[in-house]
């Protein structure tokens, strides 16, 4: 059941653990070329995420040697130089040769160490010469990408959420082989060009991490950082928010699937098309049956996480949709409260996020789902209507 | 007259009766014990949220707990451990021994002892109490990051500042007190270099004490100014700077990472020569590694944020500095086994948390060296990996000395011997206890499993498993030391004055358990009690 039960059935047997427990537990690592993908830091699939691994293993051997000294010499004295077998104190106390030397010998060793870091360390911060820009935006709980590059003439922006069901997290259903590591629209990237990332967040501090790219990089609100990479082997590649950002933390995951440059052009020319449909959509009139599916979709997307799927949300904190004021009184003050969000908490304001078509299509869902019933019905041009 | 003189004689040669004994007790002794036992009940408290936070994540899918609820879990958790159970614990021993082993009658200042230490019991409630709210307890992570904290924190984030406020003030009165005393009431012949290093690690860490805990003070300060009084400190839209926060927060927060061990250092330099029946191998090279380690914490508090988009230069030196401080900590390791080396060891209980803390403090350093090469912990950082180093650290590092010099000194302080066969019991199990559930979540990190998610992906579940059932049995186990504590306390084989044969110090000379005030008459302290 568990891949590393033998090493602990080991340590269970052997009397003086506190010695041999370090050495049996790096010689799983060592003696387990087998377990070595679940136990060691993965490879990935990039030049840093290549150097990265090197230095791990690198200092990872220097501590072990250090250990089988330290431990080793401790071993043997708790062994021999103990009362029980008769042994005599002897009563130094000082020895400034030996501690000159176990001073400077490890500072020589950490010197060795640095000088790799720091070469590895330039290479990360070479953030010049890109092929591709993207904007990664952290929100509560999901990302953005945007595609910056000059060259286009529009810029495709999409939001990236948790695909996994409800039902799974809840282990009402089977979990899936990508549990928690699904999202509706994942990243898609060109294979071996350059990719610049800029990181930013909307609300609190989040982390985009992709541990096959060697890359992460905290998403904090108000300020850009920079990082990069050159993905050569096309494939998907998974990761998660690694900064503690709210309840959902554990469930805003990130897939990034690369794809040969001319994949990628397509699938590019692809989203323009998207957003060409989507700017159409905002002229047209919808039937409530439309607007009920399509606000589904988005609720599920964007509204979910703290409302519920049953809407009954999480009060005091995440309100109630069910008969509440909001969803039977005036329709335009239900869409002003999703545009422009509750200042001070964490009902975002959503006029950035969904254009006037799904913000249409939400609020006609929120106001005909779960029995609640206002009788209206919300098109993208009341929206515009109400934001002019 | 003679009446009034009488009473002035009862007031001076015991304690009070009853309830305010406790209350308005000046003694060294009696607010020792005090602060151990919040100590203790406050690491039942803290462990029982630990052994929430494993039975969550003891399978994939959320069964037991909102995510929510796991947060707050996870937040007070941290809190509580470190300044409920850890430092307390600390001053509590501070408080016990300080006296005792320099040759004075008490602690220098024994009204604010009172003080510093009453104001805790109401923090923690405070802290506490929040969890029963509408809007429920700190949900944050003890590093309490803004925006989160502030924008998007529960309401009762105000009695979380406060609560830490209150902490903040009881450290810097204990850490004052503690300077005071060893600077001022060493008996005739107590030089510096003569004292123990249990009493020069904490006189460096009371020191640590007093430069960062008011860094903490204005962090908390900056969150409720944030929160009530529509300042921008932390807020980016404000033109304030989230990364501010965690320039001033890892300032106080890496001296207290360093609070939070060199005490152990301490205790565990007491212990191992008394075991070895050896003196300390290398006593000056000891204070001034535990000086530089000092030092040094002031000058690398950035290596905890190395994801957050600092410049290469910051990165560079961040790097190089948090490197430097394996030196002096690797010259303590080295002198505590020259210490052992040759020496005619046996294994009581003290020793064997002594030397477990040894091995185990040294892994979660290997793990620390290895988290300090900044291209590396790109992959580490935020996830279990460095869970499993702090906990390496804190677990059988700071809270293993702690069991130990509770077991080193309970003698002393109650007359007693505790039951040995119990307390070896207690020590493997925790010490097995301890290896299942943090050894494994090395393994967890590399693989890629973040901290602070109540769920996660499959390839991680053996893992969590495995991890989960050895909290179950560290926790329970902590059951027993509690039984065994208590036991000693109601009676047992009588320590006598030296209750280890090769113990050295004042505190030795002292009957067990010595006297209300501990020297009336200072003793003469001559090099061969000092340094043999």
């Amino acid at each position: 059941m568990f891949p590393d039960s033998r090493p602990v059935r080991q340590i269970f047997n052997l009397r003086h653990l506190f010695t041999t427990l370090p050495l049996a537990a790096l010689g799983i690592v060592l003696s387990s070329a087998g377990f070595a993908d679940e136990l060691n830091l993965p490879v990935g699939v990039t030049d840093i995420s290549r150097d990265i691994y090197n230095l791990h293993m690198i200092i990872l051997w220097v501590c072990v040697a250090i250990g089988v000294i330290v431990f080793g010499a401790m071993a043997i004295s708790i062994i021999a130089h103990r009362r029980s077998r008769g042994y005599e104190a002897r009563q130094f106390h000082d020895n400034l040769t030996l501690e000159v030397v176990w001073t400077i010998i490890p500072f020589i060793v950490l010197v060795a160490l640095a000088a790799p870091s720091t070469v590895v360390l330039l290479r990360m911060y070479d953030t010049g010469g890109e092929d591709l820009t993207i904007e990664v935006r952290g929100y509560q709980w999901k990302w953005q990408y945007k595609y910056l590059d000059d060259d286009r003439n529009e810029t495709v922006s999409f939001f990236s959420s948790l695909a996994t069901p409800r039902e799974e997290i809840d282990n009402q259903a089977v979990k899936g082989e990508y549990y928690l590591l699904e999202v509706d629209k994942p990243l898609v990237i060109p294979t071996n060009r350059k990719v610049r990332f800029l990181v930013t967040a909307e609300d609190v501090i989040h982390s985009w991490w992709v541990p096959d790219f060697g890359i992460k990089r905290d998403a904090v609100p108000g300020l850009l950082n920079d990082m990069w990479t050159v993905v050569e082997q096309p494939g998907v590649y998974r990761g998660q928010c690694t900064e503690l950002c709210g309840k959902d933390h554990g469930f805003m995951p990130i897939v990034v699937n690369a794809v040969p440059p001319d994949e990628f052009n397509s699938w590019y020319d692809e989203q323009l098309g998207l957003a060409e449909a989507r700017k159409a959509a905002l002229s047209k009139t919808f039937s409530a049956e439309e607007l009920m599916v399509e606000g589904e979709r988005v609720y599920n997307a964007f509204c979910v996480s703290c409302h519920l799927p049953s809407g009954a949300g999480i009060p005091p904190i995440y309100p109630s949709l069910i008969g509440t004021e909001v969803v039977t009184g005036p329709r335009d003050d239900h869409l002003r409260l999703v545009i422009d969000g509750v200042p001070g908490t964490s009902m975002q304001s959503f006029a950035n996020q969904l254009d006037a078509a799904q913000l249409a299509a939400v609020v006609h869902y929120e106001r005909h789902a779960w029995g609640n019933n206002a009788g209206d019905v919300t098109q993208p041009r009341d929206v515009i209507a109400l934001s002019e | 007259m003679s009446a009034i003189i009488h009473e002035h004689d009862d007031h001076h040669h015991g304690p009070a009766y009853g309830i305010t004994r406790w209350l308005f007790t000046t003694n060294h002794k009696d607010i020792g014990t005090l602060y151990l036992w919040l100590s203790l009940i406050m690491f039942f408290v803290g462990g029982v949220m630990a052994l929430l936070v494993r039975t969550e994540l003891f399978q994939p899918g959320l069964q037991f707990m909102s995510p929510d609820f796991f947060n707050q879990m996870t937040t007070n958790h941290g809190l509580i451990m470190i300044f409920g159970a850890v430092m307390p614990a600390f001053v509590g021993l501070a408080n016990w021994m300080v006296p005792m082993m320099i040759g004075a009658p008490d602690m220098a200042l024994p009204r604010l002892n009172n003080l510093s230490f009453w104001i805790l019991p109401f923090a923690f409630l405070m802290m506490i109490a929040t969890l029963f709210m509408e809007a429920g307890g700190p949900n944050f992570g003890w590093t309490f990051y803004p925006p989160l904290s502030t924008t998007y924190a529960p309401d009762t984030v105000t009695f979380f500042v406060f609560a830490v406020h209150m902490m903040g003030a009881s450290s810097i009165m204990g850490a004052i007190n503690i300077i005071v005393t060893i600077l001022n009431m060493r008996a005739p012949g107590m030089t510096l270099m003569r004292m123990p290093l249990f009493i020069w690690t904490w006189l460096i860490t009371a020191y640590l004490l007093l430069a960062v805990m008011p860094v903490l003070a204005g962090a908390v300060t900056m969150v409720l100014f944030d929160v009530h009084f529509g300042t921008s400190f932390f807020n980016a839209g404000g033109g304030g700077d989230p990364v501010m926060f965690q320039h001033i927060f890892w300032f106080f927060g890496h001296p207290e990472v360093y609070i939070l061990i060199l005490p152990a250092f301490g205790i565990i330099s007491q212990i191992i020569p008394t075991f070895a029946r050896k003196p300390l191998f290398g006593y000056k090279s000891m204070v001034y590694a535990v000086a530089s380690i000092a030092i040094l914490s002031f000058i690398v508090w950035a290596h905890h944020m190395f994801t957050v988009g600092m410049p290469i230069a910051g990165q560079l030196f961040f790097m190089y500095t948090t490197m430097l401080i394996a030196v002096p900590t690797g010259v303590k390791v080295f002198n505590w086994i020259a210490t052992m080396w040759r020496g005619s060891m046996t294994f009581e209980t003290p020793m064997l948390f002594a030397i477990a803390f040894v091995v185990l403090f040294t892994i979660g350093g290997f793990s620390g060296l290895m988290l300090a090469i900044t291209p590396a912990d790109f992959q580490y950082h935020d996830t279990y990996f460095v869970v499993a180093h702090f906990h390496y650290v804190l677990v059988p590092g700071a809270i293993f000395a702690i069991i130990a010099g509770v077991y080193y000194w309970l003698p002393k302080w109650c007359g007693h011997m505790y039951d040995e066969t119990l307390g070896k019991l207690h020590f493997w199990l925790s010490f097995i206890g301890v290896n299942i559930t943090f050894f494994p979540q090395h393994f967890s990190g590399l693989a890629g499993m973040p901290r602070r998610i109540p769920d996660y992906a499959l390839q991680f579940a053996d893992f969590n498993m495995l991890s989960s059932i050895g909290s179950y049995i560290f926790g329970f186990s902590q059951l027993l030391f509690l039984f065994i504590v208590v036991k000693a306390i109601r009676g047992g084989i009588a320590a006598g004055e030296r209750a280890w044969d090769g113990a050295h110090g004042l505190e030795w000379t002292l009957p067990s358990p010595p006297p209300y005030h501990s020297f009336t008459h200072p003793p003469r302290v001559t090099e061969a009690e000092a340094h043999s």
